[in-house]
């Protein structure tokens, strides 16, 4: 496993409703220094995972700790959270809010402005700060929610979908922002539906369904292990004789263009000798499955 | 940073919004006209000494009263005088006294030798303004109880509305979330009281009525106390209700019970204030007590060990109510899915301690 000590941990973490048990057992990593994306259904239990790490919510069992040490509120008052349900102050002033809430998280007044300008100019809201928050856009008043959960440096960062709702503008200024606090050694946990900026954005990943976490690991380590090994071929004419070659699964055949999947551990050269046997190939080269392709697996 | 900073950051951001709310700032200037008006105006208005007309013959003993005398060649000049509103009153001979459509008194009593008269009680209160006072007492603890108890209902639910409250949560004790918005609400309902009696005394001062100023001190000593520790008991009941519902629009359903706590003890006060025995019970009710104990006071009903048992009583059942609120408050605080159930928020506390 990792061998840095700045780990966020939840270990063995049930929750129920009622009779409903919305997480089971639930235990993973989130590593400083690194981007982790938390990915599964509507349901799963991502934001009641990350309610509990927050201390919104408590865990019927299992611990969450930072670092070793099991959390507490002085602890968590340290880490930065934006809730899934988007919420600040409507009739305050952006700036006074971001303010407030760097103050409530310990920064003194002095601290919590000269924090909240550079932020604020970070995010682009600069000339905004004076503005009651409900007079902002929708994309505008989620740039100030990431400001929220930025303002007093946080040592670990919590996100509930922060892209959902903004234009690609916005995600790649977001995007900046949360990697300069991984860069920092912040461990950053996210959870999005958008499987492709998770794909873009994250180094490690954690699945989740059904309450259960289904994978856990980098993004690398769970491609390898979760996909076969996938391959792209252009040919001259007809490639449908891939169908009999072995070990190969036809994914998708369009004439010329066939994408196929190996056996694990098949060598893929034989294929390629075969191809040419046939005729000129224009094209042969290894796909990286989407992310899409290794929830779907996952996930089931 | 600890529960008591972080309730003092709370505090001091609700009044800060407060003080930049339209509403509230239109009401308290509209509350201040009230209070100068109400001061000022009645001595102004009953208009000083009559004018009398009369002939200069008759003039002497109506100066020495100090009335207005406008002297006239003859007592048909003198009726005239009052026809035409250039006189209230006229002294014609017999004598006898002409007017308008209301006997002026002070005219009567210059012409008439009036008996000795020995006050045996002279510190009792004016009936007139033994029913003002109490209903002035009642009436603020009722307006100002009722107006910030909804404005502390009305700011928990906005932050269950837009979600913050998860923020909020991860950040401080819930605690502390609740001590700041009662502290706020009683800084500022005590802050208005001030000013509007700050107004009141001034607008006595002026309008000259000093002596009722004198008569109120102790009552409003007393006042004091009892108006903290009932705003208390109210706020944390709107507290309790606005923590059960997620929308402004829902509160009417929870807020029925608080409304009814805050408007019988009122109605009681003000209907049974002339009923000895029904006075001394509600003086100590806790509900009542905030109203009806400085009238008691007021009118030199109560001893004085009968406020120090009322405000004890009171202080439990404010401690009680605080405590009972806040752990409805604790309970349905995360709740954000339709309203909540008193005995499921009593039951289930979600947070983290």
């Amino acid at each position: 496993m990792y061998t840095v000590t700045k780990v966020l941990r939840l270990d063995g973490v049930d929750r129920s409703f009622g009779d409903r048990q919305v997480l089971k057992n639930v235990s993973f990593d989130v590593a400083a220094g690194r981007m982790t994306g938390f990915v599964g259904g509507n349901g799963a239990g991502k934001t009641t995972t990350m309610r509990i790490i927050l201390g919104v919510l408590a865990a019927d069992a299992g611990q969450v700790t930072w670092q070793g040490v099991p959390l507490s509120r002085e602890v968590r008052r340290r880490f930065g959270y934006m809730p899934e349900e988007r919420g600040l102050y409507p009739k305050m002033s952006v700036r006074e809010q971001v303010i407030y809430l760097g103050q409530l998280h310990g920064l003194t007044a002095e601290a919590a402005r000269r924090a909240t300008d550079s932020l604020l100019e970070r995010v682009g809201l600069a000339e905004r700060g004076g503005d009651l928050l409900e007079t902002l856009s929708l994309g505008n008043q989620q740039r100030a929610q990431i400001a929220a959960a930025l303002v007093h440096e946080p040592d670990v960062l919590v996100l509930d979908e922060p892209f959902s709702g903004l234009d690609p503008l916005a995600v790649d200024t977001i995007v900046a922002v949360l990697r300069e606090r991984a860069a920092a050694g912040a461990p950053v946990l996210f959870s999005s539906h958008q499987l492709d900026v998770v794909e873009r954005l994250c180094d490690d990943l954690v699945i989740i369904a059904d309450g259960t976490i289904r994978a856990a690991g980098s993004r690398e380590q769970l491609r390898a292990t979760y996909t076969s090994p996938r391959f792209e071929l252009v040919v001259e004419s007809d490639a449908g004789w891939l169908r009999d070659q072995p070990g190969v699964t036809l994914v998708d055949l369009d004439g010329a263009h066939a994408v196929f999947d190996l056996v694990p551990g098949a060598d893929e050269q034989p294929v390629l000798h075969a191809a040419l046997a046939r005729g000129p190939v224009r094209a042969f080269r290894p796909v990286s499955p989407s992310l899409a392709e290794i929830f779907r697996e996952v996930a089931q | 940073m600890n529960t008591m900073q972080a309730t003092r950051l709370v505090a001091a951001r609700e009044i800060r919004v407060k003080l930049r709310d339209r509403t509230f700032l239109i009401s308290t200037v509209f509350f201040l006209l009230i209070a100068a008006a109400a001061t000022i105006l009645p001595p102004l208005l009953s208009g000083g000494p009559s004018t009398v007309a009369v002939t200069e013959a008759a003039a002497g003993p109506l100066r020495a009263a100090g009335l207005e005398v406008r002297t006239v060649p003859d007592d048909a000049a003198a009726e005239q005088a009052v026809r035409d509103g250039d006189a209230d009153a006229a002294v014609v001979s017999g004598p006898a006294v002409l007017a308008m459509n209301e006997a002026p008194d002070d005219v009567v009593s210059a012409l008439s030798s009036a008996p000795a008269v020995r006050l045996l009680n002279p510190d009792a209160v004016d009936p007139v303004v033994a029913f003002l006072v109490p209903f002035a007492f009642a009436f603020i603890f009722f307006v100002t109880s009722q107006t910030f108890g909804v404005q502390i209902a009305q700011s928990i639910i906005e932050e269950k509305q837009t979600r913050i409250v998860e923020i909020l949560v991860a950040a401080v004790p819930v605690r502390a979330l609740l001590a700041g918005k009662m502290l706020a609400g009683t800084i500022l309902a005590l802050g208005q009281i001030a000013l509007v009696a700050l107004v009141a005394v001034a607008g006595m001062a002026f309008g000259d009525s000093s002596g009722l100023l004198s008569l109120l001190g102790p009552a409003i000593g007393w006042f004091v106390p009892f108006f903290l520790l009932g705003f208390v008991l109210i706020a944390s009941m709107w507290a309790a209700a606005g923590a059960l519902v997620n929308r402004l629009e829902d509160i009417g359903g929870v807020s029925m019970p608080v409304q009814l706590a805050v408007m019988l003890p009122f109605f009681a006060v003000i209907f049974l204030n002339d009923n000895v025995t029904a006075m001394r019970v509600l003086s100590y009710l806790p509900f009542s007590a905030p109203t009806a104990m400085p009238l008691r006071l007021f009118t030199g009903d109560a001893a004085g060990w009968e406020p120090l048992v009322a405000l004890v009583l009171l202080l439990v059942a404010a401690v009680g109510f605080l405590v009972a609120g806040a752990r409805v408050y604790e309970g349905s605080l995360l709740r954000t899915n339709g309203r909540t159930s008193i005995r499921t928020a009593w039951r289930e506390r979600e947070t983290l301690g």
